[in-house]
Order: C-alpha cells, then structure tokens, then sequence
C-alpha cells in the first residue's frame, strides 16, 4: 500500500519535473532576437543562425523584385544603419516602399540578412483619410509598387 | 441623443449592480437580523440582477442603433464606423474595438447573473415568509453570495464603461464620415461568430467563479452546489471551445498563411482558462465521488477567471508590444490592479478557509480512477504554466535584460506535443480503471484490446509514410482512445439491450440518463478527431509559391491549378483585385479559385488584406494566397498554393466537442421522472 502511493508520488514527480525542464529547457532555444538595423550592425555579433526579426523601414528605391524567380532583395533602415535583406519570398500583399515591416530570418554571410518571412508593422491607431484623397490612386500606386 | 440614453443605461446598471451586491452581502453574511428582513435582502438582490441585465440591454441596444444609423455624434461609432461599411460588419463592429468590446462583455455578464437570478427561483430565497428568527439558513446563502460576487466583477466592468473606457463620449461637431473597422475585421462573415462565443465563455467562468467566492465565504462546497456549478463551467467552456476552434477557422480563412493556429498572445490567452477550466471539469468529478481536492477545485474555478481577466488584459493593455506601452493608456492599469486585488483577495478567501475544506479521503491505489484524474490535472496546470510562461517571457526579458525578442511557435509545439499525447492516452486509460482500487482484470483486458487497436492505426500510418515520432504516436493513441470509448458505449448499449430496448433507444437512453458521461466520452472523441487533423496536416501538408502567367499550370500534391486571369472589382468599402485560376485534382476540373487582394478605402493605413481561396474537402483543402500581381498588364501573379490534409477535420472536432458538451448539461426531462434499475 505504501509502497504503491509512493510510485505515484514519484510518477507525479518525474511528470512534473519533464513539464519544468521541456518548460524552461525549450526557452532559450526558441527565443527570437528583435533588433533595428543599428543595433544589429553595433552590437555584438550573434552566433550565425541566430533568428531575429529585424525592424525597420523599406528604403524608397531599394525594392528589387523578380517575379519570375520569385526573388526579393530591398534594403531595411532605421536612419541610423542600413542592411540589404534577401530572400525567396513574394513581397506580402501589403508590401510598399517606405512602409515599416518586420523581417524574420537569419543575419548570413556577405552581410545580408536572409528573410524567411515578411511581417507588416500592424498599427491599431485609426485615423479617418483626409478629404481629397481618391482612394482609387492610392490603389493605382499600390498596385504599381506591388 | 443615442449616446446620452447608453450613458443613461450604464449608470442605471452600475447602481443595479451596486444594490445587487449590498443587498446579496447582507443577505449572505448577516447572521443577527431577522431571517424575513434578510430574505427580502435576497430577493432584492436577484430582482437586482434582472434590473441590471435589463438596463445593460438597453446601453448595449443604444450602441447597436448608434453604429447602424452611422450616428458619428456618439465617439465609438466615429472610431469604428463608415458610412461604406455593409450592415452586418457595421452590427458587429460593437466588438472590432476596446470600449465596444468591455460594453459586450459587461452586456454578457449581466445576462449570466440574471440567467443565474432565474435558475434560482424557486430556491426559497425570494419568498419573505415568516420564519426562525436569527439569520438566513445556511444552505440560502449560497444564491445572494453567488449574486454578490458577480455583482462585484460586474462593478469593475460597468465602471470601467462609465470612465475609463466609456464609448458614448459625445463628439462635437460630429463627423461626416469614420474610418471603419479595422479591415481585418470586416474581412469575412465568421468575424460575427467566434469573438461572441469567446465572450460568452471568457464571461461565463464568472459565475463559477461567484460559486467558488460564495463556497469559500460560507466554509462549504455541498456536492449540490458543485453539481451546479460545474454546469455553468460546462457551458462556459463549450462556448470557450467553439470561439477557439472558431478563431481558429477564421485566422486558417482570412490571414492567409495557411494555418490555424500560430501561439499568439490573443490565441494563448483564449487557451489559457480553457486548459485549467478542462483541468477543474475533471478533477471536480473526484470531490463528487470521493470529497477530495475541495481547495484545489475552489482555486481552478477562480484561476480560470482570472486568467479570463488576465488574458483580456494581456491582449488589450498593449503591454506585449513592449513592457512600457501598456502604462501609456489607463485601462492596463486599472485591470492589472483588478486582478491583482481580485488575487489576493481570493488567497486570503482560501487561507483563511482551507482548514474546513480539508479533505476526508486519501487515494488508495496507485493505479485508479482517480490517479488518472490527478495526473490529467498535472499535465492540464503544467501546460498552462509552460503557455503563459512563453508568452510572458518576452516581457521578463525586456524587464531584466532590455533585450527585445519573442518566443517563437517551435517553442510551444515543443512543450505542448508531448503533454497533448500524454493527455491523449490518458483520456484512454481513465474511462477503464476504476474508482479507489487497483485496475482488475477487466480494465487490463480493455486496455491490452485497446492497445492492439492503437498498434494497427500506428502501422498503418507508418506504412502510408508518416516518419515523425509524435504524429505517429498520437494516431496510436486515437485509436487506444477510439477503442476504449467504442467498448463503453457497446458495453452500456448491450446492458439495455438485455432490458429489452432497441439498440437506437438504448444509444439514446444513454445521453438521456447519464448525459455528462457519455457526453463526456462525445467531447474526447471530437479531441481525437482534431488531434488526428493535427498530425495528418502536419505531415502531409504541402507547400509551393510561384509565378504564373496566363496558361501557366503549377502542380501540388494531387492538385493543379491553372492561372487564368486578373481582374478587378469596385465596390463601396473596398477595392478588390482577383487571379482566378483553375483547380483540377487528379485530372478533372474542381472548379475556379479566386483568390483576392483587398484595398479598404476608409482605412487610412491603406494596407492590402489578402483573401485566400480554399477549396475544402474531407480528404485535403486546396488553399491559395495572392502574394503580388503584375500591375501593368495584368499579365502575370505570384500564388502561393497549399495542400491541407485534414482540415476539415479540424473543425468538424470542434462541432462534435459543443455537441457532446451540449449532451452533458441539457436537462433532459425523462430522466427524473422513470427510474430503471440500471446501473
């Protein structure tokens, strides 16, 4: 009898123990780092492989995209530093020069950071549009940067 | 106009809400004043109730007319409301942002306490007879406590609405026109399901709460009242349940990459209460039958709301977007102070309570009924905590260490996928092992059959090339868990049989007479369901992104679609922009897939929200994102195409989960009436 509540003490225990260490073990494997461009280029360099999501804005003119290959290059600044991002990826639907967005991926080799996925910087804040604009040239301009 | 009657409305609620409490503490806690003067406490306090629901339908009706007339006088409406916004989008916008979505919350609240005000009619509370002198009876003082408790939470929500966050502030002048929701919110028609039912589940865990609060007050839980309130939390957890899985389908409908689920904060919040409310509907069955675990069912019921109150918290103060953010606006504040006070207030509840709940049973065996219970409950705690953990951990690093980061999905699928399964195959062996004693020979022979069947399904899995240690587990699991609760029913249904019943009236006699049990084994198999969906989409999904120009074909999986055009569409909220393409599977044509970009004029971020066309099937889902489009000559767009296996399945779970959830709590009304000596 005692013998059988202590194996499920210790059954109690050593689940609990797995759920702490999967817990704590898991965290710093699956952190991602999020950095600006400058503080990539000041800090101290990572170990290669690091993820990070790096935020900042799309330089105006730096935008290269090759639908054919599916290939983007574009170039992500703070005003403070500059890093060329590449990668395999479509631009997201909402992708426009000048726009703040968030890149997931890896700082590699040749000081480009390989981006695995684009993320927009969502705003919550609303604003009504001024009066004057037609909507539909913001949607002629937005469609001709996509 | 419309704004002043809503405020009007509030204040009436807030003073409902601030008798329903005095008069139910009185009614609770006085044990001097004569028991007439202290039934009529109580019966105020449940009129109370009604008041306040009445007067909450008014503001909330108030605000409903306010936005459908687009009367931008009123300050909510000139945030969330355009005059191009269709009908539907403009009535469900009440929850597209904060105030609008405290005054549906505080609407839901008050319509559980007067739910709970009605259920308690006849309990003899509200009948001023003449009786003892000297105090309620003890076992009436549960329905003012209860009354009291929610009115409290309901203070909180009501006076948040009158301050803080009040959304009939009145704009002078008015605008002519707002900025509408935010479009990803008026982006697809399952926008007007699943936040409500996440409402009602977040709100409904008040009411189990108030029964914990009041259980502690008076130092006693009777199993009538567990009984009780483990009903609420039933329904509670079952809307929780559909407005996750609900979520779910919408995030896999509108965001666009694919999937249904990502371990964001809002998801994590939704899933936190949902885990320890599942943990309490288990370990609450072992207080019915054996009196244990009082303190620990009491603390799960009030955990689960505050982690209701948490989440909201979590996921409205801004305070995930960085440590600091969230003191720039008053309501983080304000609700963080709540919990904190609600928390303490609940320890000291416990503390000063826990030696009368101390508990007269001990587990017997090693191997038991209620072993299994407590290990579900470990398991169930422990996943909660790792959840919270993660999502907290970038605020712990940002305030130690002023690094910024985020705690990425592998994190989650690392700590959850092995306490799902483990879960998963105890939702097999605790059905079969019975209470108190050792497993006899009977639940070894049913777990050994149970086994063989798991084994089959995992050989089957690994011949059609599922290599992945997890997936292949979970399907053995499936079917150890398909098996066991297969033999209960067949094993329940031949014992009425042999009373003479037809096998359809014996399925049904089951639901009727022992609704929660068999319910209950309804709701694990729509979990075997939805972790069946999980591994096979997980191993078989597919994933390609390319290019096409007119004409072009591109193959995934056993689909193929055709580009055939751009086109364009105007209509009065938005632009869109579509690529039809043509699907085939397997040789023969399924049909066109007009996946969109769509551009909503009043928003003034003037972001692009993409569209998927997913083409569902019980096999596999065709699903297609727009990625870019050749703006010059509508020549050439960039598809993203993804093959889902299985995610029918996901949601069909979900359905099967409400039903057996709704199996459990509907009072059917034979089952007082005959009584037949079965079981």
């Amino acid at each position: 009898m005692k013998s059988r509540r202590l194996w499920m003490l210790a059954g109690l225990v050593a689940a609990g123990g797995a759920i702490w260490l999967l817990a704590f073990g898991g965290l710093n494997q699956n952190m991602v780092f999020f950095m600006t461009p400058s503080e990539l280029q000041a800090g101290e360099p990572l170990p290669p492989g690091t993820s990070m999501r790096l935020g900042g804005r799309v330089k105006p003119g730096s935008v290269q995209w090759d639908a054919a290959q599916t290939r983007l290059r574009f170039v992500l600044t703070d005003e403070g530093a500059e890093i060329s991002v590449a990668g395999s990826v479509a631009p997201p639907a909402m992708f426009r020069e000048g726009m703040g967005v968030v890149v997931e991926g890896t700082y590699g080799p040749g000081q480009v950071f390989q981006a695995d996925g684009i993320m927009i910087k969502h705003s919550n804040e609303y604003a009504p549009p001024g009066d004057g604009v037609d909507p539909s040239q913001t949607y002629r301009s937005l469609l001709e940067s996509s | 106009m419309l704004g002043t009657l809503g405020y009007a409305s509030l204040v009436a609620a807030f003073l409902g809400a601030a008798i329903g409490c005095w008069c139910g503490l009185k009614a609770g806690l006085d044990r001097t004043s004569d028991e007439r003067v202290l039934r009529v406490c109580a019966l105020a306090a449940r009129r109370a109730a009604f008041f306040t629901f009445g007067a909450m339908s008014a503001a909330m009706l108030a605000m409903e007319a306010a936005l459908l007339s687009h009367d931008f006088s009123v300050e909510y409406v000139s945030r969330v409301g355009s005059l191009e916004t269709p009908a539907y989008y403009t009535a469900i916008s009440l929850w597209s942002s904060l105030d609008g979505s405290i005054l549906f919350w505080a609407w839901i609240l008050s319509g559980f306490v007067a739910l709970f005000a009605y259920s308690r009619r006849r309990d003899g509370t509200g009948s001023p007879l003449s009786g003892e002198r000297g105090g309620l009876p003890h076992e009436l003082r549960n329905t003012p406590l209860v009354v009291a408790s929610c009115c409290i939470v309901g203070l909180f929500f009501y006076g948040l609405l009158l301050g803080p966050a009040n959304p009939f502030g009145i704009v002078d002048p008015p605008p002519t026109n707002g900025p509408g929701p935010n479009p990803l919110l008026q982006n697809h028609p399952l926008m007007g399901l699943h936040p409500p039912m996440l409402y009602f589940g977040f709100v409904g865990m008040t009411v189990p709460f108030a029964f914990a609060v009041a259980g502690l007050i008076r130092g006693n839980v009777e199993t009538r009242w567990l009984r009780e309130s483990r009903r609420w939390m039933i329904a509670a957890w079952a809307f929780l349940t559909m407005g996750i899985i609900g979520g779910g389908w919408w995030s896999y409908e509108v965001l666009g990459w694919g999937g249904a689920w990502a371990w964001d904060p809002v998801e994590n919040a939704s899933l936190l209460p949902w885990l320890t409310a599942t943990a309490f509907l288990h370990s609450s069955m072992v207080q019915e039958k054996r009196g244990m675990l009082k303190t620990w069912n009491l603390s799960l019921m009030i955990g689960t709301f505050l982690l209701t109150l948490f989440g909201t918290f979590l996921t409205r103060s801004g305070v995930l977007d960085s440590v600091h953010s969230f003191t720039e606006g008053v309501i983080g504040p304000i609700f963080l102070a709540f919990i904190a006070l609600l928390s303490l207030a609940s320890l000291a509840l416990i503390g000063w309570r826990s030696d009368r709940l101390h508990a007269p049973g001990r587990i017997e065996g090693a191997v038991s009924r209620e072993t299994a219970f407590l290990f579900n409950n470990l398991l169930l705690v422990g996943l909660t905590f790792t959840v919270l953990l993660g999502t907290m951990w970038p605020l712990v690093v940002e305030a130690t260490s002023g690094d910024r980061i985020s705690v990425g999905a592998p994190y989650f699928n690392q700590v959850s996928s092995p306490v799902g399964l483990a879960l998963l195959f105890l939702m097999g062996i605790g059905p079969v092992l019975p209470w108190r004693r050792g497993a006899g020979a009977a639940a070894r022979g049913a777990l050994g059959r149970a086994g063989a069947a798991g084994a089959v399904v995992a050989a089957a899995a690994l011949a059609l090339g599922m290599r992945e240690v997890i997936p292949v587990l979970t399907l053995l699991a499936a079917g150890f868990v398909i098996c066991t609760i297969v033999e209960e029913f067949v094993r329940a249904i031949k014992a009425r049989s042999l009373a003479g019943r037809s096998t359809v009236a014996a399925f049904l006699e089951l639901f009727a007479r022992s609704g929660r049990r068999y319910g209950g084994y309804v709701v694990h198999m729509g979990v075997v369901v939805i972790a069946l969906a999980i591994s096979v989409s997980w191993t078989w999904k597919t994933e390609r992104e390319q290019t096409l120009f007119k004409g072009q074909r591109l193959a995934v999986g056993e689909y193929e679609i055709e580009f055939v055009e751009l086109w364009t569409r105007e209509e009065p909220h938005r632009f869109v922009v579509g690529a039809s393409f043509d699907a085939y599977r397997g040789g023969s044509l399924l049909g066109r897939q007009d996946p969109r970009l769509n551009l909503y004029v009043r928003d003034p971020s003037q972001q692009l929200i993409a569209t998927p066309a997913v083409a569902s099937s019980l096999s596999s889902d065709l699903y297609l994102t727009l990625m870019a489009v050749d703006a010059d000559n509508l020549e050439h767009a960039t598809v993203k195409a993804i093959v889902n296996p299985g995610m029918a399945w996901l949601w069909a779970g979900g359905g099967i989960m409400g039903v057996g959830a709704l199996l459990a709590i509907v009072p059917w009304g034979f089952r007082r009436r005959r009584a037949v000596p079965l079981e």
